[in-house]
């Protein structure tokens, strides 16, 4: 482990598996998505098992991050958008739990590789893409062509829209992977520093303040930044969803 | 409720008159505490706090401009007509990037309205 702060995002392989010259094996990455859907599941189920009119305390954190999402989707794609309810929740929680994940030391962070935030951002994407045009075949692409433009700048602001449309994707998976790897970077390069300027006898040890009170603000600041790539993610994948919805809006 | 069924109980539907009212108060209660903070009733609904907008800006101008330019680039590759195909479209992706950027803040707004108005 030592000092070195890329470290902690290798993937190494747990239990080797190929299928036909393709690499399946069973990495700390798969192992940490498991471990993060078993959480939310455990979180839920246990959660909501009592049933209590009265909610105990997990059952009310269960039922808080159930309005919260539903909320959320209400108000930014209308009641036609709670169709979508199970996608955005799953997406809310899973990314939720795999951040939180993270914080534990020596934890693996799924969601700090960006082939893990590009799926999901994927997924999201192509979703409204093909909703949007069974539900409106091509008045969709009215998306991309507003009304109220002078014809001469037409062509332009369409390219700049389907341009806008395209960089969605990227957006979303950058700012995920992006947010969490630079956090985690940066937690350990501050906890690497109290190491080493502690290695430096007494006057070492008073510098080594400095950073350890960083690295405890970076701690509390990461949390916080956990929660809300989670929330970020959710709501834009509410907005995009209600570009499917009402294209012409 | 099931414990509650189970037992024969005369004074049970006296016991729910007397929950609801004490429901109810507190209902009310909570309703005058509210409106003395000067809390809106429906201000607690989820709306994005200021950290998140901020978190997106940033990203959403560079996707722009990532994509402009790789659009670019492949448009040139294929058709080979480097440099035009990156300049253009990058000046068009860093417009793209702006826009998002605008929508994210708010300064315009988010969809230009369009003839069938949905929602």
């Amino acid at each position: 482990m030592a000092t070195d702060p890329i470290n902690q995002f290798q993937i190494h392989t747990l239990i080797p598996i190929e299928v036909g010259g393709v690499d399946f094996s069973f990495t700390n990455s798969a192992l940490f998505m498991a471990l993060t859907v078993a959480g939310a599941s455990a979180f839920l189920i246990l959660s909501s098992r009592g049933r209590g009119l009265v909610p105990t305390r997990w059952q009310s954190a269960a039922e808080m991050t159930y309005e919260f999402v539903a909320g959320t989707l209400r108000e930014s794609a209308g009641s036609e958008g709670m169709k979508f309810f199970p996608f955005v929740f799953s997406l809310f929680i899973f990314i939720l739990f795999a951040n939180l994940l993270g914080m534990f030391p020596y934890f693996f962070t799924v969601t700090s590789h960006i082939i893990v935030t590009a799926a999901m951002s994927m997924a999201v994407i192509l979703t409204v893409l093909f909703y949007g045009l069974w539900l409106h075949k091509l008045h969709f692409f009215k998306l991309f062509v507003p009304s109220g433009v002078p014809v001469v700048l037409l062509p332009f602001i369409t390219m700049i829209e389907i341009l806008s449309f395209i960089s969605r994707p990227i957006s979303l998976s950058i700012r995920l992977f992006a947010n969490m790897l630079a956090g985690h970077i940066t937690l350990k390069v501050f906890a690497g520093f109290v190491v080493m300027l502690s290695s430096f006898g007494f006057v070492g040890i008073l510098g080594a303040i400095l950073p350890l009170a960083a690295a405890v603000a970076l701690t509390a600041l990461e949390f916080l930044v956990a929660a809300l790539q989670a929330y970020v993610f959710a709501i834009l994948t509410c907005l995009y969803l209600n570009d499917a919805l009402h294209p012409g809006h | 409720m099931s414990d509650r069924d189970g037992r024969p109980d005369q004074s049970s539907d006296a016991e729910d008159a007397e929950l609801c009212k004490r429901l109810r108060e507190l209902d009310k209660r909570i309703g005058e505490r509210r409106i003395d903070l000067g809390e809106d009733e429906r201000d607690d609904a989820p709306r994005s706090p200021g950290v998140a907008v901020a978190l997106r800006l940033s990203a959403d101008f560079v996707a722009g401009v990532v994509v402009g330019g790789a659009l670019g680039w492949g448009f040139d590759k294929l058709f080979d007509t480097s440099p035009w195909g990156l300049v253009v479209l990058i000046l068009l992706g860093f417009a793209a990037g702006l826009l998002n950027v605008m929508r994210t803040a708010g300064i315009v707004r988010p969809r230009t309205g369009g003839p069938d108005e949905g929602r």
